[in-house]
């Protein structure tokens, strides 16, 4: 057990450290700007007010070295500073609006978005796996085949094909569900899950093709054992064999290809959001980058990076914990 | 909630469906062993298949479900195109490639077809297109199929868009502009992944640490994330100039896909390096290109094709989304995200007029058509490569 704890520590320190490497990462990536950072952005036509607030705002003065430390220390306590299109309105007023800041425009959305998530998980874990198991049971049937070709077209076509696939079919033709996200603070639970059925489902479309294709592969890399082939041997039905032998051992791949695929729900999100009008962090990330708000940009790509990171990191934890042999490395 | 109650009767209904089926099948035949034996689970599976058939034919059936007559027929023309594709492959050419053929299953014979359309349709836009893409038509919201009845013009099979360009046009070109972009963007990625992929295999020691400490870090973070976020000091760095931001845009994807091709070169390249040949290579003296380009890159040639599918894919995918979010390839250039983009709002009408639907769905199935014809493609090479069976 002490090993156990030793190894997910050493993995927990690792993923912080690359927390840090991709902090520094997005924030050299923003110092690469020419010039004068707050005049490049603001142009021509920025008032000298805006640019100075702008230039005090983020410290130009400073080096880079303590400029990086003062961001970092302040995105770890939740400051996530003010936004360019604020800093313009608060050189005009003289004073920055405390409910305005990056933190709080983005807190809301986030759990917005994190809801998303949640309710495409929910449908789509257990439908993934599942099918998962049928498509291995009944391998090479017309079934496995069907789904081969399904999930591989699924893959393939862009997010907003589906998307609007399903906007046609269940919201213009038949209009079953709204195709526009329109969610507000204070929604009853129903209300908001009715408005998010389309962007989920879209999600969950596509990243139940990936999770069901690896499934598969996952349990069928295991029926070439000696040990399923002796379970076969004994008389036992083909169901008790995945489910009694096969499935137990394809836990550490199938969690692990969960965990993958909720890292890349966190991508698929911006997408689906824009599509949707869904008030998400995706949608703000693309907004800001179209209005080149540099402060939000850093801090919803700092906000992505995180839930990259750390979804990978549980599900290299996951995978371990749940596998005896990597436990016990030699 | 009744939507549930509805499924769980329905599967109930299958059950007995299939629990009485087999019965029955068993007092016809008089206990043959194929139903005999049959599992309650196969039962089940042949009950869905035709509960599957029977929807499929109520649909069909069905006066209102324009959409799915159009998939269906979509779906089966694709289908005896692909076979047909699959018989001239067979009869015609060299013996190399009639032996190809022969073993292909339908699906890659489909992938192939597709693809050498788009390559046609890319490299000859300017003879097809029956207009040009930035040319303002003066019509515009022209309803697609070119009935004048339900809003159309034969003079535009597709319609216009809303400021008047010819839509058939503009999807044309739009196979030069994205597919050409994309096609580019990989093997920039390629050059530049592979090369350093397989130089750190061959070099090693610090410089392998150095460069992939360095691409493990740029493959910490999402790449549609990290592309929006360079995109942004992009167009700050362009000032406007959109020539400029397309140009920027193609490296910033190549870069960060590059990291994801160094990934699989350098392991595949690490494999060969100890390779008895490439040891002799070494002691007769050659220099570094030498070694990299003749030696190596011959022998990893096989995995690094079936990658460069599909990083194409996801390269394709990447640029569509990111013209989509109207941050990738920009405005005179025609493209499909972009298109799909300007056009999602006819979708709205399409409970008046279901021809309105296609505009924004056919620069969509596009690309999906070009992805799945390349994974397609990539699944079979796969397939026969590792001799796979299951």
């Amino acid at each position: 057990m002490g090993s156990l704890l030793r190894i997910i520590l050493q993995r927990l320190a690792l993923g912080l450290l690359t927390l840090l490497i991709v902090s520094a990462v997005i924030f050299g990536a923003v110092n690469l700007l020419p010039g004068d950072f707050a005049q490049a952005v603001l142009g021509q036509s920025a008032t000298p007010e805006a640019v100075a607030a702008i230039r005090t705002q983020l410290g130009l003065d400073q080096p880079l070295l303590l400029r990086y430390a003062d961001w970092l220390w302040d995105a770890a306590r939740g400051d996530l500073g003010v936004s360019f299109a604020q800093a313009n309105f608060a050189s005009f007023t003289g004073r920055v609006d405390p409910s305005a800041t990056v933190a709080a425009q983005i807190a809301p959305r986030f759990a917005n978005t994190m809801f998303l998530a949640g309710v495409t998980a929910v449908f789509a874990v257990p439908l993934a796996v599942g099918l998962g198991i049928l498509a291995a049971l009944w391998r090479d049937t017309p079934f496995d085949k069907g789904a081969n070709i399904a999930t591989l077209s699924s893959i393939s076509s862009p997010e907003f094909f589906v998307a609007y696939i399903l906007i046609l079919l269940l919201a213009v033709v038949n209009p079953v569900f709204p195709s526009l996200s329109s969610i507000f603070p204070g929604m009853s639970f129903g209300e908001r899950l009715e408005k998010t059925v389309l962007p989920a489902l879209t999600l969950t479309l596509v990243v139940t093709a990936h999770m069901m294709r690896m499934t598969r592969a996952a349990i069928l890399n295991l029926m070439a054992q000696p040990y399923i082939e002796m379970a076969r041997l004994k008389g036992m039905r083909p169901l008790h064999v995945i489910l009694r032998h096969a499935l137990p051992n394809a836990l550490a791949p199938i969690v692990n290809v969960v965990a993958l695929n909720l890292a890349y729900l966190v991508t698929g999100v911006v997408v689906v959001e824009v599509v949707f009008v869904y008030p998400g962090i995706g949608q703000l990330f693309v907004d800001s980058v179209k209005l080149r708000d540099i402060p939000v940009v850093q801090a919803c790509c700092l906000i992505f990076a995180a839930a990259y990171i750390l979804l990978n990191l549980t599900a290299d934890i996951l995978s371990i914990v749940s596998n005896p042999r990597l436990r016990h490395p030699k | 909630m009744s939507g549930w109650l509805w499924t769980l009767l329905a599967l109930a209904g299958l059950a007995a469906l299939a629990f009485a089926g087999r019965a029955g099948a068993r007092l016809a035949t008089g206990g043959a062993p194929r139903f005999r034996d049959m599992g309650f689970g196969e039962a089940f599976g042949w009950a869905l298949a035709g509960a599957a058939v029977a929807g499929g034919v109520w649909l069909w059936l069905l006066p209102g479900a324009v959409y799915f007559r159009w998939a269906v027929t979509g779906f089966a023309l694709c289908a005896v195109a692909a076979f047909l594709f699959r018989i001239l492959g067979r009869h015609v050419g060299p013996e190399p490639t009639k032996r190809l053929f022969r073993q292909m299953p339908l699906t890659a014979a489909f992938g192939i077809l597709a693809i050498l359309v788009y390559a046609i349709v890319a490299i000859f836009a300017g003879w097809i297109a029956p207009h040009g893409q930035e040319a303002v038509l003066g019509a515009a919201n022209i309803v697609p199929g070119g009935d004048p009845a339900m809003g159309g013009n034969p003079d535009f099979p597709l319609g216009t868009d809303r400021i008047g360009r010819d839509i058939l046009s503009r999807l044309i070109y739009g196979a030069q502009n994205t597919v050409g972009l994309a096609f580019a963007t990989t093997l920039l990625a390629f050059v530049l992944g592979g090369s350093l992929g397989l130089l750190a295999a061959v070099v090693g020691g610090w410089l392998d640490q150095v460069l992939s400490r360095g691409v493990d870090v740029l493959m910490a973070i999402p790449s549609l994330i990290f592309a929006l976020l360079l995109l942004t000091i992009a167009s700050v760095w362009a000032e406007g100039a959109r020539g400029l931001l397309t140009f920027y845009m193609v490296l910033i994807i190549a870069v960060i896909d590059s990291t994801r091709v160094f990934r699989l070169a350098r392991a595949v390249g690490i494999g060969i390096v100890v390779m008895d040949y490439v040891e002799a290579a070494k002691l007769r003296g050659e220099g570094m290109g030498h070694l990299v380009f003749r030696e190596i890159l011959p022998n990893a040639t096989a995995p690094l094709l079936a990658e460069f599918g599909l990083r194409f894919c996801f390269v394709f995918l990447t640029i569509a989304s990111l013209s989509f979010l109207g941050v990738g390839i920009q405005p005179p250039l025609a493209d499909w995200g972009t298109m799909v983009r300007d056009l999602a709002q006819f979708i709205n009408f399409a409970a008046f007029a279901p021809m309105v639907a296609l505009a924004p769905l056919l620069p969509a199935l596009a690309i999906a058509i070009l992805t799945v014809g390349v994974n397609f493609v990539v699944d079979w090479m796969l397939h026969r490569s590792s001799g796979l069976k299951s």
